[in-house]
């Protein structure tokens, strides 16, 4: 057992865990923020992705105790109140998500993607860099839709700030 | 339509919990004094079980019990069953090998459960699990049809001499050997029709809770379709009566058809909450998923089609052989049956057709419906053959189907669909104009100028959805109706809550069932909540596959709505001293038609629960139920269009162009409509290029994690240009088709017509991965 110290959504917490503890399962298991889902065991379908320290992980491939001292952002973290994150809200806007499963790993990831390439992003870039998210639903057409509505809105919003 | 009524495209209300973390799945539900199953499963595809030795196990920390399955036979849990009989062309019944829930004797597949660990925590329960020695006795095992059939294959049953499940027929064979008798031209094709995993992202869980007290059980599962889990889990597996079991299926991460039906290890953590006296929960991994759940597709098929001077068809004969896996899933005797051979009239004028299909069992996991269910095993093949026609005949695969299609409704088939109405003119000149049809030759030689082969194919696909009129598949040995429920409680202060036996894993229900309501009374979707997958709050309902839950569900929400609205015109007259006839419904209001005098639809609502003022002998309350059942199937149709390059060098290919031309009928919401094309499309696409459930000849899987089995990503597949043809459903009062399966029956053959014209060769297998293409190019 060890003690993992971090920072999840803004908030500081020690958690007890078995140092074989995935971070996924810190984060679902003993913080109840289930919104963090796993949906292949093998690092492939992005189902899982939260940001630490900003950038993008897979949390079923890492282990609770590499995150000691990080800060952890999960899919609950990102709006502001009743605010929602400009990606957030342009999945919804754009249908693209269906069953929701892959929706919280697709989130973070896209949020990801637009940050490394500073909102200048066309269709392709947008399909190679989702590579590590699975989704079975929809068909990618209408998250492509989203991440690239939402990179235009991340850009205004980061304007206004 | 009103900005939230029929047809518009409203943004979805269950969205909000989705994109915040808040979506609820089994998974994600924990319960006071909860366990952890962790399966142990055979690694061997076909085994003796000689002994379990769980000593060792049961005195590691947090262990529970070790359980077997010789106990859960001793404690007559019920075999797993078959839910639709089907009798060979001699008059037999379909050969059923016993199925029970963890084997106590011989294992059939890989991944078989033999025993279950009960620990108190997931990690605690795999440690045990490793510790459990199980004494296997390998035997002979076979993975593919053909093998199986063979005379000295290893026999998976007793039950079933020769892995033969049944030899079913249908059609006219003397009728279709008269037609190839006096054909002019016959076209043969040998196809397979690769086995695939469905691969709903969220996998599979349960949840068991057991009540000494009470004697009552409550399960969480991922189902399509709680009320007939809680059905088959009382009346065949003995678990409880129906009354004493409460089936919830909370959020659920998609089906795909995977999540209808009932599988061992809910039936194992039922048994192993009473047994230990705590709840139990199982969370499949994802190659747990890949080992368990019911795979789909698995055909191996010869068919000929026969066509008279005039390039008409006069005759279809096809044999296929259907690998079922090990054990006959819950509906996998219909799917390549009567899901399959009743559309192999495609969208055309065939007067003869006769097919033959032979169930095989292999020591593979058990085959049962995956989205589309035997119509895109129907459609690839037609296509194929239409494709294949068309270059034989040196004619314009457009102007050969043109030339069959049926116009002409309603139009019997010789294999008992009976078309209803469609325009197959209509969409396949829509995708055609999309496609710049008329332009391919030059962007073809001009993709030639770069090194690229340039193809384009299309698939006129047809499919039966709206499952399905009661008395009709009655008759064909299903062992359940196929209509479906509804409630609409109308409470005091004029919100409404509608009880669907419907159930959405992604379909959007909550959002499209709330547009029909604000349809009818002009009342915002806000206002409207849509209740299902609970047994306990919804009456009995069939739940959602097959494309049915608008044709069907929503029609029996409809059905409830029209009592409801005419009870509350009765009030509303009484309460404006008018007649009933003259009451008319608008933005929320019942008004007297051509006067000034309304009364707000929450005051009816006010007006039936204080029951100060009721019409005589009326009761109080506004609550009204129905159960629909169709009179027919429908019929989505459309045509594909895929226009792609092959790179020679490497036998890639790249998208140019997808089009797709859909009538689906009514469309309550297009945008939840075309997320359903797009999604259908990439998992035809998926089959066509990447994905293929494989074993070894000794029935090792050999793909059993997202490493080794191909996902369509987002890089694999295009963008997609969409458009509808509408020709209204004639069998529902909205006009409805249903839109869920038809681009993973369509799209498929598209892509493999477009690939085999680039290439110039015909023959080519699913998945059209670059090295096989690469082949086929370079074949001698």
């Amino acid at each position: 057992m060890s003690t993992v110290k971090l920072t999840v959504n803004g908030k500081a917490v020690a958690v007890d865990v078995e140092d074989r503890t995935l971070l996924v399962q810190l984060l679902r298991d003993h913080l109840n923020l289930t919104g963090t889902h796993v949906g292949c065991d093998t690092s492939q379908c992005g189902a899982c992705v939260v940001h630490m320290d900003g950038k993008a992980v897979k949390s079923c491939t890492m282990l609770a105790g590499q995150a000691d001292g990080a800060s952890i952002t999960t899919i609950e973290g990102i709006a502001k109140g009743d605010e929602l994150h400009p990606m957030q809200a342009a999945f919804r806007d754009n249908h693209g998500l269906q069953c929701g499963y892959c929706t919280p790993g697709m989130i973070m990831s896209a949020i990801d993607i637009v940050h490394r390439y500073g909102g200048q992003l066309d269709e392709a870039t947008v399909r190679h860099e989702l590579e590590g998210n699975i989704c079975r639903c929809t068909g990618y057409h209408n998250i492509v839709k989203a991440v690239l509505d939402a990179a235009g809105r991340m850009k205004v919003s980061q304007a206004a700030e | 339509m009103g900005v939230e009524g029929i047809g518009a495209r409203v943004v979805r209300k269950e969205d909000k919990r989705f994109i915040t973390g808040k979506g609820r799945y089994v998974d994600d539900i924990k319960l006071q004094g909860m366990t952890h199953a962790h399966f142990i499963r055979s690694p061997h595809a076909h085994a003796k079980v000689k002994g379990i030795d769980s000593s060792a196990a049961l005195k590691m920390p947090g262990v529970v019990a070790v359980l077997t399955g010789q106990e859960i036979v001793d404690d007559k849990v019920g075999n797993l069953i078959c839910g639709w009989a089907i009798t060979s062309k001699d008059g037999s019944p379909m050969k059923m090998g016993a199925w029970p829930a963890m084997a106590p004797e011989t294992v059939r597949f890989v991944g078989q459960a033999v025993a279950v660990v009960i620990a108190e925590t997931k990690n605690l329960a795999r440690d045990a699990a490793e510790a459990v020695v199980v004494n296997y006795e390998e035997l002979p095992a076979v993975a593919d049809v053909h093998a199986a059939i063979k005379s000295g294959a290893p026999q998976l049953h007793p039950e079933a001499p020769g892995n033969q499940v049944y030899d079913w027929v249908i059609g006219d064979e003397g009728a279709t050997d008269a037609a190839f008798a006096k054909a002019a031209n016959v076209v043969k094709l040998d196809v397979t029709n690769n086995r695939l995993a469905p691969n709903a992202m969220e996998p599979r869980a349960a949840i068991a809770d057991y009540d000494s007290a009470e004697e009552h059980f409550t399960l969480y599962t991922t189902s399509q379709n709680p009320h007939v889990a809680r059905l088959v889990l009382s009346a065949f597996y003995n678990i409880a009566p129906e009354h004493k079991l409460r089936v919830i299926a909370p959020d659920v991460g998609g089906g795909f058809g995977s999540k209808i039906f009932i599988y061992p290890e809910e039936m194992v953590a039922l048994w192993a909450s009473k047994k230990v006296g705590r709840p139990v929960k199982w969370t499949g991994d994802r190659t747990e998923a890949f080992l368990t759940d019911a795979h789909g597709r698995d055909h191996v098929t010869h068919a000929e089609m026969a066509f008279d001077a005039n390039n008409k068809i006069t005759g279809l004969k096809v044999k296929t052989y259907a690998n079922f896996g090990a054990y006959m899933s819950l509906f996998s005797s219909s799917v390549p049956t009567y899901l399959y051979a009743t559309l192999l009239s495609g969208q055309y004028n065939i007067p003869a057709i006769h097919a033959e299909v032979v169930g095989v069992y292999t020591n593979t996991t058990p085959v049962d419906a995956y989205r589309g269910a035997g119509r895109p095993e129907a459609s690839y093949l037609i296509e194929r053959l239409m494709e294949t026609a068309a270059r034989q005949l040196k004619v314009d695969p457009a102007a050969l189907r043109r030339t069959n299609f049926i116009t002409q409704f309603p139009h019997q088939t010789p294999v008992i669909m009976a078309y209803d109405t469609g325009d197959f003119n209509a969409s396949l000149d829509a995708a055609m104009k999309a496609i710049d049809y008329a332009g391919f030759a030059g962007r073809k030689a001009k993709a030639k100028a770069d090194g690229k082969l340039r193809g384009i194919g299309m698939s006129c696909y047809i499919e039966a959805c709206g499952i399905a009129p009661s008395k009709a598949v009655g008759s064909l040995g299903a062992g359940v109706g196929l209509w479906e429920s509804a409630e609409v409680r109308v409470n005091p202060v004029g919100t409404i809550e509608v009880l669907t036996g419907s159930h959405s894993h992604g379909q959007g229900h909550e959002t499209t069932f709330c547009q029909l309501v604000a349809e009818r009374l002009g009342v915002p979707i806000s206002q409207v909540s849509i209740v299902h997958g609970d047994t306990d709050k919804v009456q009995f309902g069939m739940g959602t596959y097959g494309s049915r839950s608008a044709a069907v569900g929503l029609t029996a929400i409809l059905k409830a709505m029209e009592k409801m609205e005419s009870k509350a015109k009765k009030i509303a007259a009484h309460a404006l001293e008018a007649s009933e006839g003259d009451i008319v419904i608008e933005n929320g209001e019942f008004k007297v038609a051509g006067t000034d005098k309304a009364i707000a639809f929450p005051m009816v609502a006010l007006a039936a629960y204080t029951a100060h003022n009721l019409p005589d002998g009326m009761e109080p309350g506004l609550k009204e139920s129905a159960f629909y059942d169709p009179t027919n199937f429908t019929f989505p149709a459309g045509t594909y269009i895929c226009e792609l390059e092959v790179d020679p060098g490497t036998g890639k290919t790249s998208f140019v162009n997808f089009v797709a031309a859909d009538d689906f009928g009514r469309l309550i919401n297009p945008m939840i409509v075309e997320g359903q094309v797009h999604g259908g499309l990439v998992q035809g696409i998926g089959q066509a290029l990447l994905e293929h459930a494989i074993y070894d000849a000794s029935g090792q899987p050999v793909t059993a994690s997202f490493m080794d089995y191909a996902m369509p990503r987002a890089d694999d597949v295009p963008s997609f240009n969409l458009s509808h043809t509408t020709t209204l459903c004639p069998g529902n009062p909205l006009g409805i088709k249903g839109c869920g399966e038809a681009g993973a029956i369509g799209a498929s053959a598209a892509v493999i017509n477009a690939i085999t014209d680039a290439i110039g060769k015909n023959n080519l297998e699913m998945p059209a991965t670059p090295d096989r293409v690469w082949r086929t190019i370079h074949a001698a």
